[in-house]
This record gives structure tokens, C-alpha cells and sequence, in this order.
């Protein structure tokens, strides 16, 4: 290793990613982008659905019981009707997402301790369904002390009210923005070195580079050591712009913030450094770094919880650098763990980064057959 | 780290290179003087660039010995890289860098000690007439330039040996000029030079020259004992309808290449010559044409040397 040409490599990286105005977009327009879509839109925590009601009771106990609903917040009422028919043409129409059900012997039921209310769904939407489920155990708890006679059937559920730790008012944001750290780096970072070296390829320069002295682990180091510093970057913008915006608390220590982010970034850039010694093109590099992204979303526990997946996929997404660092930040951003406590996945992503880069070194032939 | 001591840069034993069923390189012999300027001469196709990309380590051969500036390759590959300079066919400079930024670049990449690395990178920005281009992107230089800039980059270590693919193929002829003026210069202190090229006038300029036809080298020589073998065997025909004169001198036995030069068609015939043979043939046409001899050169040679083996089948030359 002749540390001025590394150094070498890493100047001229850095001179040509200057140039090169898409990739300096991309280095801070993706975070924000990014965070603003995945803050804003995706709000799993459902307010303000559009809810159609029919109170065939029209007593003061049913009304009650539609104004209790309403007060949760998760329901604003848009139209009414007369009878249940209507509504679920209403629903299917998608006129409205829910509807809400009073029946005629309302107060009877209520005598009786049967069901008080139906609430209709629009199943097609999982997050609505779900917000319903939440809607559907409200009103039974509130609706009870106005009760003359103790419902002796109400199922114990119904009771239970739900704590939520660490996220408390349950603010989507909280929980994604320090998973969004890591989707990012994922996506920007295998794709600036999966093309790195195809890049080279292409343009011929590669034939020149293998000419001259440069030895493989001088360029494939050199090519990953300037990405660290914009994956660094890319972390600040998110944590920046997570604080600001949505008020996401770091409650570990910053430090552990970036060494996890930085062991993520290692492990990305030598995939993709690994993927670009593979690719005959940008474009086929381009396509194998969706392999490696679209199973990282959707298995790393990003999107959907880790635990309710098989154990065959889990053994998969135990292959992917994200799946850890997702365990780690969210210990030490929302848990205020420490790094070492979780130093089982601080291990893997540190063995993935150097199985990857070994890997690139000896693949990377410094010959064109 | 020198050349033997009977001159020899390069030396090569049946170098042969096969990509799948076709050869690209086929059993060649190769002896290159040092501090000469060695010409490659062959159509696209004939193994010129497989050949330099095998001699200078980058391609495995198939088959065959190498042996250049004393070292075996490929084994001893990575102890000739400090060695050699190597300028692709096609550009291999950084487009996005500048004229300086490429040459730093090269010379920390090719160790060119730290402190003289400014000072040679302005001595060759003086002597390649970069002096107002330094903050030039590469990308942005006309092909004259860019040719001109890989060659800087290409002698910034100072190597004993430099590898031309077809250094001016896309240049005007003025540019070409100079980067020939400029090969000399290098030859002149000492610097071996192999240079790949399909343009006759550059192959005359060289001290020595190889030809190379569909991977098997036909011809070998210095440009004036090429051409003093085929003294005799050359002729210009002055005629009224070369096209009509071309179709029936074609045909005649011992005719190995006519090719139309303006109005005139220049005729290539086999060692036994065919003068006679031609003169009967336009007559019996009903041709009006004169016959004379005519100096040989290097294209003439070309031809005769890629003939031999298809038997005198009319090729555009």
C-alpha cells in the first residue's frame, strides 16, 4: 500500500465528484427528499378519515356514544345516511373510509351487553383497517360509566388501554428518521461505488490506470475512502433536518450515531465496490444494486417488523448490512443504548465490510482477459 | 533494468492470443530495437492492439514468450509497470480533470518523486504547449490536444519503453506533424517506442516496421529494405477509363493489386513480373493505355505482403 497514490485516487475522486453536478445533487437532495417524504406522507398513525355515520337509534345514549368516537380524532365525520346499505355503497364509491353503525335497539344492546356499534372498514387499505381496530376500542371504554347496569360480557380487550414506550404520542417520525439514516446511506452509497469502477471501464480509463503501478488495494480503497466523508454528511443532513422538523430525540450518545452510521457506510461502499468489479455497465450495476436495495426495505424491519416475518426471510435479512445498523441506531437514538451493548451487530456489519472488500480486492483483476 | 546487450527491447517467440474460436494473434516473432521508433502496420482487426496489450502485461497470452526490457511477461508484470508508458487507442484521460489535474494525478500514480513532481509537470506543460490550458478540462480539447496531453502523461515517469495504439488516428495532419516531431525528440534521449498505426505516411517515418495481417505478421523491415524488395514489380497505368482498364488488369495472371489513384491506376505484380501479359490484355480490350514503372512505397508492400496468401482476390488496399 503506497499511501500517495491512494491519496492520489482519493484527490482525484474527490475533484471529479465536484464536477459532476448529479452526484453532488444527489449527496444532499436525496436525504432531504427522503425525509421529507417518509416524515410527511408516510404517517402510519391514522387522523382524519373521511367517516360516513347512520344512527338509527337517535337516542341521547347513541349519540353520545358518535360523539365519543369523533373525540378520538381518528374519525371526521363527512356525510350521513340512513341506513347501512348506503354507507357501504358510500365505502365502496370511496367516497369514505369508514363508517360508522348505530343500530334501532341500541339501548337494548347496551341493557343487554351486547355489541353497541359496527364499524365498517375500507379493507383495501391495511393502515385504515388498523386505525379502525384502535376506533372500535375507544368508545367502549368511554361509553361505559354512563351504563346503568355493569356489562358483564365485555370482552377484556376492550378494556386494556395501550402504552406506548419510546414513542409515546406514536409520531411515525420518530421511528422512521433514524431507520431513514440508514435506507439512505443503503441507497446512495452502494450506488456511488457499484458504478465507481464500471465507470472507469467505460470511459477507458481503467486501461490506462492497470498500466501503471496503482496495485488493486490502492484503488479499491482509494475509490471508498472519499464516499465515508459523504456518508457522514448525508447522516448529519438527517439527524439535522429530523431534529428540526419532526423533533427526533438522539437519546444515546451522538458519538455511537456515527459509528454506527460509519460502519454501515463501510459496509455499503465495499458491496457496491464488490458488485461494480462484477458489472459489465453502469446500467447492469445500476440494476444488481436493486437486488440488493429492494430486500433491504422491505426485509431490514424498515418497512415492516422484524419479528412477524419466517424465519427463512429472517435469515436473509440477517445477511443485510441495514437489518443491523437498524437495530443499532434505533437503540441509541430512541433507547439511549450503547453501542458495545448491541455488539453482536456491531460485529457483523464490521465482518460483512471486510468479506465484501477482500472480496472486491481479489476479484478486481489488474488485467483486461 | 536494461535492454540486452545486443539492443533488444522486446523480443517475442510465437506470441499467439486466441479469444475463443478466433485468433487474434497468430505464432508471432517479434525483435524491437531499443531507442528506435518501431512501427506496427495493419489494417483494423490484424492484432495490433491485442499484440501491445500482451507485450506491455495486460492481456495473458495464449501462447508464446515474451520478454521485454529483460523481464518475462506476464509473470514479471508488476515489476515493468514503473518501466513503461502506455497510451491507449482510445483517450484514457480523466475528461472531468483539467490538463495539470491529469498530469499530477499520473505523476503520483507512476511515483514520480514528490519534489520534482511541479517541476516536471511544468516542463512538460512548456514543451506540449499547455501553457495556457492548464485549467482546461481534458474533455473539452480537440483531438489534436487530447493526443498530445496522453503522450505528456504517458513520459511524465521518464520510461525506458512507450507503447502508441494509434496515436493519431483521429488527428489532422499538422497535429500529426508534431506528435511525430515529438516521438523523435524521445527516441533522440534514449526511449523506445512502439507505435500501432493503419496510416502509411507514419509507418514510412519509422525506423522499423512490422506488418501484421489478420493476427500473423507478413512483413518486417526498415521502411527502405520493405520497399527495395519489390523494385520492378510496380507500375502506373495512364489511362482514359481506369475503372474499365482496373476490371481487365485484374484478371491477368501475376497481377497482385490495381488501385485507382485519380486518373491513373497504380498496378502491383509477383516477382515474375507481368508487364507483357498486361500490355495484351488492355489491347485486346480495346484499352488506350500506357504502362511505366513506377518507385515502390510502403503501401505497394502492404499489399504484396497480404496478398500472398489469397491469391491475387481484388481487395480494396
Amino acid at each position: 500500500m503506497n499511501w500517495r497514490r491512494l491519496w492520489a485516487i482519493v484527490i482525484k475522486e474527490l475533484r471529479q465528484m465536484r464536477r459532476d453536478r448529479v452526484t453532488l445533487a444527489m449527496i444532499v437532495g436525496i436525504p432531504v427528499i427522503q425525509l421529507v417524504l417518509f416524515g410527511y406522507a408516510i404517517n402510519t398513525n391514522l387522523r382524519g378519515l373521511d367517516t360516513g355515520i347512520v344512527d338509527q337509534a337517535n337516542t341521547a345514549g347513541s349519540r353520545a356514544l358518535v360523539m365519543d368516537m369523533l373525540a378520538t380524532g381518528v374519525v371526521a365525520p363527512v356525510a350521513r345516511a340512513d341506513t347501512p346499505q348506503e354507507l357501504m355503497a358510500m365505502i365502496r364509491q370511496g367516497r369514505i373510509s369508514i363508517g360508522i353503525v348505530v343500530p334501532p335497539d341500541f339501548e337494548r344492546r347496551r341493557i343487554d351487553g351486547r355489541e353497541l356499534a359496527q364499524v365498517l372498514v375500507d379493507g383495501s387499505d391495511t393502515a385504515v383497517q388498523g386505525a379502525a381496530a384502535q376506533l372500535a376500542q375507544a368508545p367502549i371504554d368511554s361509553a361505559q360509566p354512563d351504563m346503568r347496569a355493569p356489562l358483564t360480557s365485555t370482552p377484556p380487550g376492550g378494556r386494556i388501554s395501550v402504552v406506548s414506550f419510546y414513542n409515546p404520542q406514536r409520531r411515525s417520525a420518530v421511528n422512521i428518521v433514524p431507520g431513514l439514516i440508514g435506507v439512505i446511506l443503503t441507497m446512495t452509497m452502494v450506488l456511488f461505488t457499484a458504478i465507481a469502477i464500471v465507470r472507469e471501464r467505460e470511459r477507458g480509463n481503467m486501461e490506462l490506470l492497470i498500466a501503471t503501478p496503482l496495485t488493486s488495494s490502492e484503488l479499491m480503497v482509494g475509490k471508498v475512502l472519499p464516499y465515508v466523508a459523504i456518508g457522514l454528511v448525508q447522516t448529519s443532513v438527517v439527524l439535522a433536518l429530523g431534529m428540526w422538523l419532526f423533533d427526533v430525540p438522539i437519546r444515546g450518545s451522538v458519538l455511537d450515531v456515527y459509528l454506527a452510521s460509519g460502519l454501515l457506510i463501510l459496509a455499503n461502499l465495499t458491496l457496491g465496490l464488490l458488485i461494480s468489479t462484477r458489472a459489465q455497465s453502469q446500467f447492469q450495476a445500476m440494476q444488481m444494486m436493486i437486488f440488493v436495495f429492494l430486500p433491504s426495505i422491505l426485509l431490514s424491519g424498515f418497512m415492516f417488523p422484524f419479528a412477524g416475518m419466517p424465519k427463512l426471510v429472517q435469515w436473509i435479512a440477517e445477511v443485510l448490512p441495514l437489518t443491523h445498523f437498524l437495530r443499532l441506531i434505533r437503540g441509541v437514538m430512541l433507547r439511549g443504548a450503547g453501542l458495545w451493548e448491541m455488539w453482536i451487530d456491531v460485529l457483523a456489519l464490521a465482518v460483512f465490510t471486510l468479506v465484501m472488500m477482500a472480496l472486491a480486492i481479489l476479484r478486481f483483476r489488474k488485467r483486461l482477459d | 533494468m536494461t535492454t540486452d546487450a545486443d539492443g533488444v527491447a522486446i523480443r517475442a517467440r510465437g506470441l499467439t492470443r486466441r479469444f475463443g474460436k478466433l485468433v487474434a494473434v497468430d505464432h508471432v516473432d517479434l525483435e524491437v530495437p531499443a531507442r528506435r521508433v518501431y512501427g506496427f502496420l495493419g489494417p483494423n482487426g490484424s492484432g495490433k492492439s491485442t499484440t501491445i496489450r500482451m507485450l506491455c502485461g495486460l492481456l495473458t497470452p495464449s501462447e508464446g514468450e515474451i520478454e521485454v526490457l529483460g523481464l518475462r511477461i506476464p509473470a514479471q508484470a508488476d515489476e515493468l509497470r514503473p518501466h513503461i508508458g502506455y497510451m491507449t487507442q482510445k483517450f484514457s484521460l480523466f475528461e472531468d480533470l483539467s490538463v495539470r489535474e491529469n498530469l499530477e494525478f499520473l505523476a503520483a500514480i507512476q511515483g514520480v518523486p514528490k519534489a520534482k513532481t511541479k517541476a516536471r509537470i511544468d516542463e512538460l506543460i512548456g514543451q506540449y504547449h499547455f501553457g495556457d490550458r492548464q485549467k482546461q478540462l481534458a474533455g473539452t480539447m480537440s483531438g489534436g490536444q487530447k493526443q498530445r496531453l496522453a503522450l505528456a502523461c504517458a513520459v511524465i515517469h521518464e520510461p525506458e519503453l512507450l507503447f502508441l495504439d494509434e496515436p493519431t488516428s483521429a488527428v489532422d495532419p499538422e497535429s500529426r506533424r508534431d506528435f511525430w516531431e515529438k516521438l523523435f525528440e524521445l527516441a533522440d534521449i534514449g526511449t523506445t517506442l512502439l507505435v500501432s498505426t493503419h496510416l502509411m505516411d507514419e509507418a514510412e517515418r519509422c525506423h522499423r516496421l512490422a506488418i501484421l495481417d489478420r493476427g500473423a505478421l507478413v512483413a518486417d523491415g526498415t521502411p527502405h529494405e520493405l520497399t527495395a524488395q519489390l523494385e520492378g514489380r510496380t507500375f502506373i497505368v495512364e489511362t482514359d477509363n481506369p475503372r474499365a482498364a482496373q476490371r481487365v488488369l485484374v484478371d491477368v495472371p501475376g497481377v497482385l493489386g490495381v488501385a485507382q489513384v485519380g486518373n491513373t491506376l497504380r498496378v502491383l505484380t509477383d516477382a515474375d513480373g507481368a508487364t507483357p501479359d498486361m500490355d495484351e490484355a488492355l489491347a485486346a480490350a480495346g484499352q488506350k493505355a500506357g504502362l511505366a514503372a513506377a518507385p515502390p512505397n510502403l503501401e505497394d508492400v502492404f499489399v504484396a505482403a497480404t496478398r500472398k496468401g489469397d491469391g491475387g482476390e481484388e481487395r480494396a488496399a
